[in-house]
């Protein structure tokens, strides 16, 4: 397991890319490491694509380069084609796509967030379903991002809206359960 | 007790210049600054901090006024974006003349890329121009701490200092500590001194020589000068030098490789230190790393040695991305690189929300004036490129001047196209009532329609002077903007819903009759932006609409011509699909297709 975690996360302007990004961050600060992030602003935000680069450990530089991250978030099929480039060899990528993309020399992983984010009663969720499918993906590579220190996050974010917590949980379990379903 | 927190780049900043005793913050919004302000904003009511914010009408205001605090001894600030300096450019000239008594950071954004600008204009250009030392962060955590070093520099030579975030400066985060803030403020003494801040030209000559001198001593400051990052200095023959972000990244690319050469950071690109400029003199081959433009690279005194922006080594254009950054360290170091190669995918192109009032009002000027010149501006409604209903952007406010250019220029043809320019109600109070003025003293006839939606909000939903309200959410007067456009003696002023498509278009068409004969006619399409709206205000306006099976055919007027992101085609082409995730219920498509086949639903009941 490295220490040093290299996260991009892409989606469309409006699809929540920086509020997952903030809770990646938040869950790798909790476990006293050092985090830097970069994010998009401006006018790509409305609905254009939308990438964040998280770099958890011993870094200077914000970005990311081609070939070097070991985890990507693609809240769109499209998103993942887009930035898969980031990806470095069998590096993990997670899909929000019904179908599975074809990606040779990456461990790619699709599940439908989209659905699951729609029968929950919260379309604009696709983000938090898919973190915790990426969670999961995760699990075995990096004791850095876990459900628990998530939770946590999330719960201290949320301090005091009780409903809002649950939801956001609920949401956050369901990608994980997805995940694990595909695979057992 | 000293808290760690993620924080951007902006809000390192602005904490930053909370605890160095700013008093005084003042700025325009602009990508990539606009966060400095409302982070500070947040700052100091978090902190309880009794200083001053706020969103001035533009950057030369916002200048001047922060300006004369640091005249009267208080530490000031002011922010904006790259562009936004050139409004600001004017006093700015002046200020660095007669310098300051307070410490005065001016803080322009840059945005090589350019991910949200006109130009990738380099702000340290403008400090050179200016002759004011600028400090260049490489990261938030360096852009919190450069406020207190930058308020030394400036009350130390009593002269205004430029610190140039850039876009991965000011949108990048970090997790950094965030010790309390002991607030000890200064008293106001304005010392009356006509000869120095009130100076004429014969003067002038005088300031420009003192502050030659005080360039001279910056250039020896210790604090501010140069730092080796990396590599053996004894090393002879090469030699890296590097600044701002592009540091950062080269410190990576070095680890990453292993290389003992020299990495050389500057902290201050203006005036380059003389000490350094000497030393650098020892390395036979030296490559520079800096965005945008060649700054550290035109003080070297031997530029043979050198390989930069200016030399060609380094593009002159774009981003210096890590990649990059890779790329040129390993040529210069003789290693092979091979760069990856990157899928050829059309990305995105923004769009307006779905719901957004612009988008009524863009669709409205076409049909009213369809063979028209539109003219606009600056703001999210740049995006009505989309529906081509913006043939013009150029800068803030120009879209008016630029509307009476085109009709002066039609003038001897015999077809005239009518022209209609739009404007966003922050960019009208910005710099869009001058180039009004001009137009009614001139009689143009044309069209300008204020898009009014109550918010700058593009960058995030600033108050504009209509708002009633201030930066930091205190009531405030409103300013009307019927009253000024009436004040400038335009004759034809009238308010409309563009969302009531049918009577908008007429709205417009009495409008452009009117112009023709009478000059300027001004129409103010009023509908908040969505994004500001309560989701109570949105829930009673919603009007829902839905796709009639029967009669839709597909023909994709709706999609091409209305350009709604929850409006799209079938995958087979035959019917338009309404995506109810992504409507906001505003009804006007309702209006747009020609089919009648998008049907309100309370059409139906009646």
């Amino acid at each position: 397991m490295s220490n040093n975690q290299q996260i991009i996360i892409s989606g469309l302007g409006g699809q929540g890319v920086l509020f997952i990004t903030k809770l990646l961050a938040g869950a790798a600060m909790a476990g006293n490491y050092r985090v830097m992030t970069s994010e998009t602003h401006g006018m790509a935000q409305r609905g254009g694509n939308v990438i964040s680069y998280l770099k958890i450990g011993d870094f200077s530089g914000p970005l990311i380069r081609p070939g070097k991250a070991d985890g990507l978030i693609a809240l769109k099929e499209e998103s993942f084609h887009h930035h898969s480039y980031f990806l470095k060899p069998r590096g993990v990528g997670v899909v929000n796509s019904p179908a599975m993309p074809e990606a040779p020399g990456f461990q790619v992983y699709s599940g439908d967030a989209e659905s699951l984010a729609l029968e929950a009663g919260s379309p604009q969720s696709v983000n938090v379903v898919m973190l915790g499918f990426f969670t999961a993906a995760m699990e075995k590579r990096t004791d850095i991002i876990s459900m628990d220190c998530l939770a946590e996050v999330i719960q201290e974010k949320f301090r005091g809206k009780e409903k809002i917590t649950t939801g956001i949980l609920d949401l956050l379990e369901s990608g994980y359960r997805l995940y694990k379903k595909g695979r057992s | 007790m000293t808290e760690q927190r993620l924080m951007l780049g902006n809000e390192a900043l602005a904490y930053g210049l909370l605890k160095s005793g700013c008093q005084m913050a003042i700025a325009y919004p602009g990508t990539p600054s606009s966060e400095i302000l409302s982070s500070f904003v947040s700052l100091k009511k978090e902190m309880d901090i009794p200083v001053h914010a706020q969103w001035a009408v533009n950057e030369k205001v916002a200048f001047e006024t922060a300006y004369a605090g640091a005249q009267a001894g208080l530490r000031t600030a002011v922010a904006m974006k790259q562009v936004g300096l050139n409004v600001a450019a004017d006093p700015l000239m002046s200020a660095v003349y007669l310098g300051v008594k307070g410490g005065f950071i001016v803080i322009s954004a840059d945005d090589p890329g350019p991910h949200s600008s006109q130009t990738e204009q380099d702000s340290r250009l403008m400090a050179l121009m200016a002759k004011m030392p600028v400090l260049d962060p490489d990261s938030p955590v360096q852009a919190g701490e450069m406020a207190g070093l930058a308020y030394e520099l400036s009350e130390t030579f009593e002269i205004p200092v430029m610190v140039r975030p850039t876009t991965r400066v000011c949108h990048s985060r970090q997790s950094l500590d965030l010790p309390g803030i002991r607030f000890e403020p200064r008293e106001a003494a304005f010392e009356k001194n006509p000869a120095r801040w009130a100076a004429t030209p014969k003067f002038r000559l005088k300031l420009h020589k003192d502050l030659e001198e005080k360039l001279a001593g910056i250039a020896e400051y210790e604090p501010t000068a140069p730092v080796l990052v990396a590599g053996d200095p004894a090393r002879s023959g090469k030699a890296i030098v590097v600044s701002g972000v592009a540091a950062a990244n080269a410190r990576d690319v070095v680890k990453d490789m292993g290389l003992d050469i020299p990495v050389f950071q500057v902290i201050q690109p203006y005036p380059l230190h003389t000490k350094f400029i000497e030393k650098m003199e020892a390395y036979k081959q030296i490559l520079i790393l800096e965005e945008t433009t060649g700054v550290l690279e035109m003080q070297f005194r031997d530029r043979s040695r050198v390989q930069g922006k200016e030399s060609g080594y380094v593009s002159r254009t774009g981003e210096l991305l890590p990649e990059d950054i890779e790329d040129l360290i390993s040529r210069f170091s003789g290693k092979e690189y091979t760069r990856p190669q990157l899928p050829d995918i059309p990305g995105r192109r923004p769009t307006l929300c779905a719901g957004c009032p612009h988008r009524a009002s863009f669709f409205a000027i076409k049909k009213a004036a369809p063979k028209g010149i539109y003219t606009s501006d600056i703001g999210c409604y740049t995006l009505g490129m989309n529906l081509g209903a913006v043939d013009t952007v150029l800068c803030m406010g120009a879209g008016i001047s630029q509307a009476a250019g085109f009709t002066l220029a039609y003038a001897n043809n015999k077809k005239k196209p009518p022209v209609v320019s739009t404007i966003g109600d922050s960019t009208f109070f910005h710099s869009g009532i001058p180039a009004l003025v001009e137009t009614v003293v001139r009689k143009i006839p044309f069209v300008l329609v204020i898009l009014d939606n109550r918010t700058t909000a593009m960058t995030g939903h600033q108050p504009t002077p209509a708002s009633g309200f201030d930066a930091s959410g205190e009531p405030g007067a409103s300013v009307s903007i019927e009253k000024i456009v009436e004040g400038c003696g335009v004759g034809f002023c009238k308010e409309g819903n563009p969302n009531d498509l049918p009577r908008f278009i007429s709205l417009l068409k009495e409008a452009l009759a009117f112009c023709k004969e009478k000059g300027p006619a001004v129409v103010i399409s009023r509908y908040p932006c969505l994004l500001n709206m309560d989701r109570a205000a949105l829930k009673e306006t919603y009007t829902k609409v839905r796709v009639d099976p029967d009669s839709c055919d597909g023909c994709g007027y709706c999609v091409n011509h209305f350009e709604c992101p929850a409006l799209s085609l079938d995958p087979e082409g035959e019917r338009v699909i309404l995506d109810p995730g992504l409507c906001s219920g505003c009804g006007v498509c309702s209006f747009v297709c020609p089919k009648g086949s998008l049907v309100r639903e309370e059409q139906e009941d009646v």
